[in-house]
């Protein structure tokens, strides 16, 4: 955006004229500005936007699927049947094969091109170089080529569905040997894979040199917003745990194209014959590489989200962050863990007891700085003049939701329970709650609390709050239901549930779920209205309308390019809220002394 | 001020005079020197036909001497920054944990299903 | 395309004392070093699964061309040396040496391809193919791997040989930083067959 752009969405005391950290006065050509541009702030656009399709679109799968799970065998609604056509759904009835493309297509969806780009590409590239008061990424071209990497990566990942035998269907996981024989569908999933993974670490890297080499004057490490040291810490974990994957996925690509057995073992047998594959592979390899990314991706999906909810807490308690340094202490030493916990996902492949022993002791570790996170953010409640806000609703509700995602999970940590929960949907429920209502929710409270920053308006807050409690409520119905069948032994990979007799007794509860996951749905809409109705109609703002104290508040709304219109200097830590003797109950960490 | 004054000295480390320079040159003739060597010897090793265990052990440590000069003295790891370093240091710490544990876990699972050794 | 000031592009940042580029030359070489540990991860599982290695017995030295890889490896290591040499011309001001320098290196990765192609068809021409047993899926896989790298590195010496250059003119210190930075990826690309050379064929 040029100067003259925000020279009248805001009527701040600012002269224009300070505008000389390389403010362009000139105009960029419309495909320089929103298509091909380099500046941070659009990218972020590009990708939060980008996720948000995506995250629609993987849950509109989702919510197919629940069809079947609910009324196994049943035509679906004749509009939605004729919709999707007669090949994925004969006679309005589900086939198998695109109940089994929906379950894999939903979670690569929302894992990779749904809740990663959003928190990191998203809020990372919208946020971060405004937190650090840089102009900038420290490389915008590459920023660039980040965004138009990733995009063809997810429009490969969508072409999967029109190619012979449909999309992956061998869950997002890809476990060989099924992926490995998948049909063509799978070689797609790879291939957009590369492409995705590639983009991350471009981004991960520029991320890295930018937080460390870019930060203004007087910002130290430990003046540094939390959500910095987030996406900080998450950078690493993609920079280093993503090339396994990437190395998982070019062997994997060799075994289905130049006919390789790297996950084939001998003598594997398939429909009553012997594949002539040479053999001697181990499909137990895949996993290794597969969760050696997988498990600190999990890290990467809840980091952010964690480092929004603290900024989005400390602004509307008032108060500082109650332990911001055991916070950050706590968010690395969670980060490092996570490289070191992964073969808990493989319980059940027949390990030893000691490598069991060995993975069973970090994961209990791993859970000591989650809770010791989750307990600051309480701590930091307590004692605040607590506004509540649309952010804030969401980032409180954030609390338990991400609590009893990660309480479930002890019990799958452990080798004695998860045998018996192993791929049950008490699994389902467990990693659900931490990422749809945990971090989903932590990204809806960021969405709403950086708006006005980024388009100069606020997103209505009557809608926001019937946005938030219609998804709170129905999201609730819809997982922990899952506990319940879980523990009736309900497998989550069925596509009719009610084959075995131990399922058929929580059958209604699927009905329950099914019902829930609609009304989710429905409920998305207050948002989806909300957030391009306020574009036009949402009240303006000045650059700080939610009194904050962090950097990017001292930007005007929407920042033009270059972002600040004066250097900022940093005086003092994030948080410094209610301050005593102060006149206001901020105090901003680029105002000085006596301001 | 003393910002600057810092600037200014890493930019006089890095500007040393090109007669300064040509001591550096000496060291990397040393050093192609040394891995052409090594790589005459890995091969005149292997050429042994010793046992497995041993050759490959010699193998390696004669690929992570080559190795050790590459990265010290023509990548300059020897004089390199802080935070270079540091960052290389998380990466071995990641890198021993992708080569150890895979196999380890997968050994461990053979010998449960077979009852001895792969 | 952008006017906005991207401090410490050339100046090394004041704290660090390294400029933004070489830093993050050296986080892609860390996401490097895990893509092909995670390689040799693979490698070592496999073939420590294996019955035998080769799985169709005898020794891999018997198998594969030695005496081409062990020139190979002299090509790799010679070409690390002239790319010093190419930064090291820059260094000391020297633009006519540097393109020299950097010529030669640019033929020896060329030279380094021509060699792996008639390795390459060899095999291929005994039936040898990635399909045939894991030993040929290793080798064709990490080999074909670091030969994308070649090529990749290839590209970027070209390009700092040519039109590259240009900036030479205006920047002679951001220059050489550049080249420097091309210089640490193509001893990664050494480094990394410098295992691979042992691991692959000699043991």
């Amino acid at each position: 955006m040029s100067v003259d752009t925000h020279a009248h969405t805001n009527g701040n005391g600012h002269a224009h004229d300070h505008g000389d950290r390389g403010h362009g006065g000139h105009e960029l050509p419309f495909w320089k500005k929103y298509i091909f541009s380099v500046d941070h702030k659009v990218i972020g656009i590009q990708y939060t936007v980008t996720a948000l399709v995506f995250l629609l679109f993987g849950f509109c799968l989702m919510m197919l699927m629940r069809w079947q799970l609910a009324y196994p065998g049943q035509p679906a609604p004749a509009l939605i049947a004729k919709l999707i056509g007669e090949n994925a759904m004969p006679g309005g009835v589900m086939a198998p094969e695109f109940y089994n493309q929906l379950g894999a297509m939903h979670g690569t969806i929302m894992v990779f091109l749904g809740v990663v780009p959003l928190a990191v590409g998203g809020f990372g590239n919208f946020v971060m170089p405004l937190q650090i008061g840089a102009p900038d990424m420290a490389f915008p071209r590459l920023n660039l080529a980040s965004y138009w990497i990733f995009l063809p990566g997810c429009i490969l990942m969508m072409c999967g569905f029109f190619v012979q035998g449909g999309a992956a269907q061998s869950g997002w996981t890809s476990y060989p040997p099924l992926s490995d024989i998948a049909t063509t569908g799978q070689t797609v999933w790879l291939l957009a894979m590369v492409l995705i993974i590639t983009s991350s670490l471009l981004g991960s890297i520029n991320f890295i040199v930018t937080i460390v080499q870019m930060r203004a004057k007087g910002l130290t490490f430990w003046r540094l917003p939390f959500f910095v040291h987030a996406q900080l810490v998450t950078s690493f974990l993609l920079l280093l745990a993503f090339p396994p994957l990437e190395a998982a996925s070019v062997l994997q690509l060799m075994d289905r194209v130049a006919g390789t057995s790297f996950f084939l073992p001998s003598g594997l047998v398939i429909s009553g014959e012997q594949l002539k594959v040479a053999g001697g592979g181990s499909p137990l390899l895949w996993q290794h590489l597969f969760w050696f990314l997988a498990h600190p991706e999990v890290y990467v999906l809840i980091l952010p989200a964690l480092g929004i909810v603290t900024e989005v807490m400390a602004n509307n308690t008032r108060k500082p962050i109650w332990g911001y340094r055991l916070l950050v202490y706590s968010v690395i030493f969670l980060g490092f863990m996570s490289f070191v916990v992964w073969a808990h996902h493989m319980f059940m492949t027949g390990m030893g007891t000691t490598m069991s022993t060995f993975f069973q002791t970090t994961t209990m570790i791993i859970s000591i700085p989650s809770v010791v996170i989750v307990t600051c953010l309480i701590m930091s409640l307590y004692g605040g003049n607590i506004r509540f806000t649309t952010p804030m609703l969401f980032a409180t509700a954030f609390l338990p939701m991400f609590a009893i995602g990660g309480l479930t999970g002890l019990p799958l940590g452990l080798t004695a329970s998860d045998i018996y929960l192993h791929d049950t949907f008490y699994v389902i429920g467990h990693f659900h709650y931490v990422v749809a209502p945990g971090t989903l929710f932590a990204l809806f409270a960021g969405v709403y609390y950086w708006y006005p920053k980024a388009t100069g308006r606020q997103m209505n807050p009557t809608l926001g709050k019937l946005h938030f409690w219609c998804s709170f409520v129905a999201i609730n119905f819809v997982f922990m239901p899952m506990f319940f069948q879980g523990m009736a032994g309900l497998s989550r990979r069925l596509y009719d549930p009610t084959v075995y007799m131990h399922g058929r007794g929580v059958q209604p509860l699927n009905v329950v779920i099914s019902m829930g996951a609609w009304a989710l749905g429905a409920s998305q809409i207050f948002f989806i209205i909300n957030f391009f109705m306020s574009l036009k109609t949402g009240e303006k703002v000045l650059e700080n309308p939610w009194n904050a104290t962090t950097l990017e508040w001292a930007a005007p709304s929407p920042p033009g390019h270059g972002n600040f219109l004066t250097e900022p200097v940093v005086y003092r830590e994030p948080y410094e809220y209610s301050v005593p003797g102060h006149a206001t109950d901020y105090s901003p960490q680029f105002v000085a002394e006596g301001n | 001020m003393s910002v600057h004054s810092e600037i200014e000295a890493q930019q006089h480390e890095a500007h040393e005079s090109p007669e300064e320079f040509k001591k550096h040159l000496r060291s990397y003739y040393v050093v192609f020197v040394a891995l052409l060597c090594l790589t005459a010897i890995t091969v005149g090793v292997a050429e042994l036909k010793l046992e497995r265990p041993v050759a490959i052990t010699v193998a390696l440590i004669i690929a992570s001497i080559k190795a050790g000069l590459v990265a010290s003295v023509f990548m300059h790891l020897l004089s390199e920054k802080k935070v270079i370093i540091a960052v290389l240091a998380l990466t071995v710490a990641f890198f021993a944990l992708v080569m150890i544990l895979p196999s380890v876990t997968v050994y461990e699972h053979h010998r449960v299903i077979t009852g001895m050794g792969p | 395309m952008s006017d906005t000031v991207i401090p410490y592009m050339v100046k090394p940042h004041p704290v660090t004392g390294i400029p933004n580029g070489k830093f993050a030359i050296w986080l892609f070489l860390a996401s490097e070093v895990m893509l092909f540990g995670a390689l040799f991860s693979s490698y070592v599982l496999i073939r420590t699964g294996a019955p035998h290695w080769p799985p169709e017995g005898g020794l891999s030295s018997e198998i594969l061309d030695v005496p081409k890889a062990t020139f190979n490896t002299a090509v790799l290591i010679t070409s690390s040396i002239t790319m010093v040499l190419a930064w090291a011309s820059c260094k000391m001001k020297n633009l006519p040496k540097f393109k020299m320098w950097m010529a030669i290196t640019i033929a020896l990765s060329f030279v380094f391809l021509v060699v792996k192609y008639f390795e390459y068809a060899h095999k291929f021409e005994l039936g040898h193919t990635p399909a045939h047993d894991n030993f040929y899926a290793i080798y064709f896989t990490m080999t074909g791997l670091h030969g994308v790298h070649i090529i990749g590195g290839i590209i970027v010496n070209f390009y700092l040989l040519t039109f590259g250059s240009k900036l030479w003119k205006t920047d002679p210190e951001h220059f050489t930083n550049r080249v420097e930075n091309a210089g640490l990826y193509w001893h990664f690309v050494d480094l990394v067959w410098i295992f691979l050379f042992p691991s692959l064929y000699l043991l």
